[in-house]
């Protein structure tokens, strides 16, 4: 991966623009000037710009995701603001949303200032989601108002759920005050009983404690209601379970501040393939039945699921190398998500490219509230470049991040980023 | 070799004319054992380390036994699970011991997986003596060799597992065997200690204790552990005895020809009532004898020992 200044002038030639915004696809040119769009659709060559011949390749928005792990402040060994957004460069990510669960925590206008100040010379947009409650204890709710201020862009606990009900009301009407979505991770901790994995046939074959499904749906339906009642913005993390699918289906129906997002690894993979205790497919939440893969490949379709995250969680390998009940929950993801979701939706799912981009790109950013139409006059390019035939096998050489902790080493997977154009940068990848 | 696998992880998809080999073979080792001198030299010249990452008497002394019997050397580690919480790394002990060049790795650990994470940093053959609330495949071997010596093959017979099925290691690995040798088996126990989607494993569920006796030819009585009280788990002992516990009365009721067997250690007066457990009908001190034949068997199958012939 080599990233260099963008010129001055800078024409993406002959690409297919696919422009999630305006839902449009078509042969044409980007031209960028001083890192800008100057016009998209058909430019002319002169001799002052920098030509990049894109046929062949598909040009679109760079892509947001809004549920990473860089681990800074506090766990540096194993990612930081900067190493992950060259994992998210070599995704296709121009802009991404950090949990924080960091050591300490963010929960205070001073660590979401901290962030913000260290991502301004990075070469991806990074926005803090602050946590919801003092220390992520689930007891008091942080002062929303001032991190919002400071540039939180949303609330979450992240890996620890909000158990009570009452302080959840509490955070879902103090943050719809603010017009600021809540991201609760949806499970009820006594149904999980500490499960490491999905509850169910392979579970009671591999002696291990199962988590079940319903842990997800009960939490994911009190939180719809909650919700509803506060009339705040709720959105599902990596939602995981047929049931919790159907509980988001239904409210949607008569609740519009509701959003959801499920992850590349969901999608690609079943418990049965945890038989091996590899403790990379150990995630939170686990990976679920075949049942429920399907139930998350269709409501991605449906719309009932808005977008794809990759809640890209980098672990030491000494971390990982303990045993399944010991390994931390996690896996990164950034580095093979298009290539893990395109081969699974488009080539093997029946989803057109035109429908998956949207859930990388526009849709993501609409749950956040950042600027969607990025083909529009003036806007600062967030460009991603990709080669969709492409067909290669996930390598560690192709890993940005400073851990290596993902499942999909070895695996074959369709289409991979080839430009990306971000912050007055231009990243080509080799 | 002659058994398809190098390791003995687990009896999941183990083949049956393998466990048939591996009985077959310790009841020839149960001879040696019943002589006066009950040393042979088919393990000389091996190593094996015994590695204990949690609590045990029976299945460690078993080993150690066997593998003096066979003349291999041995030692033993043995660590508290509390210690290795503290991040002690698995890999490092495992690899330092390997590294004093050792054939045999038996591995006791309280997470389920354990000796197949084992294999992928040793090279040295790893026989699981016990994997969290997986697999207990040696405790099964001996259990199943009992009942071969009880009704004389194993195809058909009925056997009964009454207990914590959830938490057990021994209940697991049995059920993989048995099923594999064409054994019949049916689990009973509180409906809160059995284990999700189980009947998908080839068994029958009861919650019926006199069901399971009037079935059976043999019954697994598995420990029930006392420290599980208070999780909501079973409301009490006198409740547990009164609906799973192998009771006297139990026993006289049904009149039959019954089997009776137990992995220890045993709750007398909970699970299963000492008149039982010291009846005829009661073989719990021939598994623990049959329990060095198998480990023998298994560690000269195993390990390519000669045998006294050769």
């Amino acid at each position: 991966m080599r990233s260099k200044k963008q010129s001055r002038e800078l024409l993406l030639k002959g690409g297919t623009v696919v422009d999630p915004f305006r839902k449009e696809k078509y042969i044409g040119d980007v031209f960028i000037k001083n890192g800008k769009i100057q016009k998209v659709g058909d430019v002319n060559y002169k001799s002052s710009m920098t030509q990049v011949d894109c046929s062949g390749l598909i040009v679109t928005h760079g892509f947001c995701d809004i549920h990473v792990h860089f681990r800074e402040p506090g766990r540096e060994d194993k990612e930081s603001l900067a190493t992950g957004s060259q994992a998210a460069l070599a995704g296709g990510f121009t802009r991404v949303c950090v949990m924080p669960n960091t050591d300490p925590p963010l929960d205070t206008p001073e660590s979401i200032r901290f962030i913000v100040e260290k991502a301004e010379t990075l070469p991806i947009h990074i926005h803090p989601i602050g946590a919801i409650t003092k220390g992520q204890k689930g007891k008091e709710i942080c002062e929303m108002a001032a991190m919002r201020n400071a540039g939180a862009i949303a609330f979450s606990d992240d890996g620890i759920p909000v158990s009570d009900g009452e302080i959840m009301r509490l955070a879902l009407e103090y943050a719809g005050m603010l017009r600021v979505p809540i991201i609760n991770h949806a499970e009820d901790c006594c149904i999980r009983n500490n499960g490491v994995m999905n509850e169910g046939e392979i579970s009671t074959r591999m002696g291990l404690t199962g988590n079940p499904d319903i842990a997800e749906s009960i939490m994911v339906n009190r939180d719809l209601e909650l919700a509803q009642l506060a009339g705040s913005i709720l959105h599902v993390p990596h939602i995981s379970t047929a049931k919790a699918i159907n509980h988001v289906r239904r409210m949607k129906k008569e609740y519009k501040y509701l959003s959801a997002e499920v992850t590349p690894h969901h999608l690609y993979f079943n418990d049965e393939v945890l038989v091996g205790y590899d403790t990379n497919l150990k995630v939170s939440p686990p990976i679920r039945t075949e049942y429920d893969r399907q139930g998350l490949i269709k409501a991605l379709k449906d719309d009932v699921i808005d977008c794809i995250a990759t809640d890209h969680a980098p672990h030491t390998i000494e971390e990982k190398e303990r045993t399944f009940d010991l390994a931390p929950f996690g896996m990164i993801g950034l580095e093979s998500c298009f290539g893990v979701v395109y081969q699974i939706l488009v080539k093997e799912s029946g989803m057109t490219l035109e429908e998956l981009i949207p859930k990388l790109t526009v849709n993501p950013r609409v749950v956040m509230g950042f600027q969607t139409d990025l083909f529009k006059f003036g806007i600062q390019a967030e460009i991603a470049v990709i080669d969709t035939e492409k067909e290669w096998v996930f390598k560690e050489t192709d890993i940005q991040s400073r851990s290596g902790n993902s499942p999909f080493l070895g695996k074959k997977l369709t289409g991979k980023i080839q430009f990306i154009l971000s912050k007055g940068m231009f990243t080509e990848m080799t | 070799m002659i058994l398809k696998q190098k390791h003995l992880l687990g009896l999941e998809g183990y083949p049956a004319e393998d466990i048939q080999t591996i009985i077959d073979t310790a009841f020839g080792f149960r001879k040696v054992l019943e002589r006066p001198i009950k040393k042979v030299p088919s393990l000389q010249g091996k190593t094996v380390a015994n590695l204990f990452f949690e609590m045990s008497t029976r299945t460690r002394i078993s080993f150690e036994l066997a593998q003096k019997r066979m003349s291999a050397d041995t030692v033993v580690f043995s660590v508290s699970s509390s210690s290795l919480n503290k991040g002690e790394s698995f890999k490092d002990t495992v690899q330092n011991i390997e590294a004093m060049k050792i054939d045999a790795i038996i591995l006791r650990h309280p997470a389920s997986g354990a000796p197949l994470h084992l294999t992928k940093f040793v090279d040295a053959v790893v026989i699981n003596a016990g994997d969290g609330t997986h697999e207990h495949p040696t405790q099964a071997i001996l259990d199943m060799m009992s009942l071969q010596e009880q009704f004389k093959k194993l195809e058909g017979l009925n056997v009964g597992i009454i207990g914590d099925i959830s938490h057990s290691r021994v209940a697991l690995s049995n059920i993989y065997g048995l099923t594999t040798m064409g054994v019949n088996v049916m689990i009973c126990g509180p409906s809160t200690l059995i284990p999700p989607h189980i009947e998908k494993l080839g068994v029958k569920v009861s919650y019926d204790m006199d069901e399971v006796i009037d079935w059976a030819d043999a019954v697994i009585i598995l420990r029930i552990q006392l420290e599980r009280m208070g999780t909501g788990l079973y409301p009490s002992v006198r409740e547990y005895r009164a609906l799973f516990g192998l009771s006297v009365e139990r026993i006289k009721r049904h009149n039959k020809d019954l089997v009776i067997m137990h992995p220890g250690p045993m709750n007398r007066g909970t699970e299963i009532d000492s008149a039982v457990a010291d009846s005829e009908r009661a073989i719990i001190l021939d598994q623990v004898l049959n329990g060095v034949a198998s480990r023998m068997a298994i560690l000269y199958l195993l390990l390519g020992g000669k045998t006294e012939e050769n």
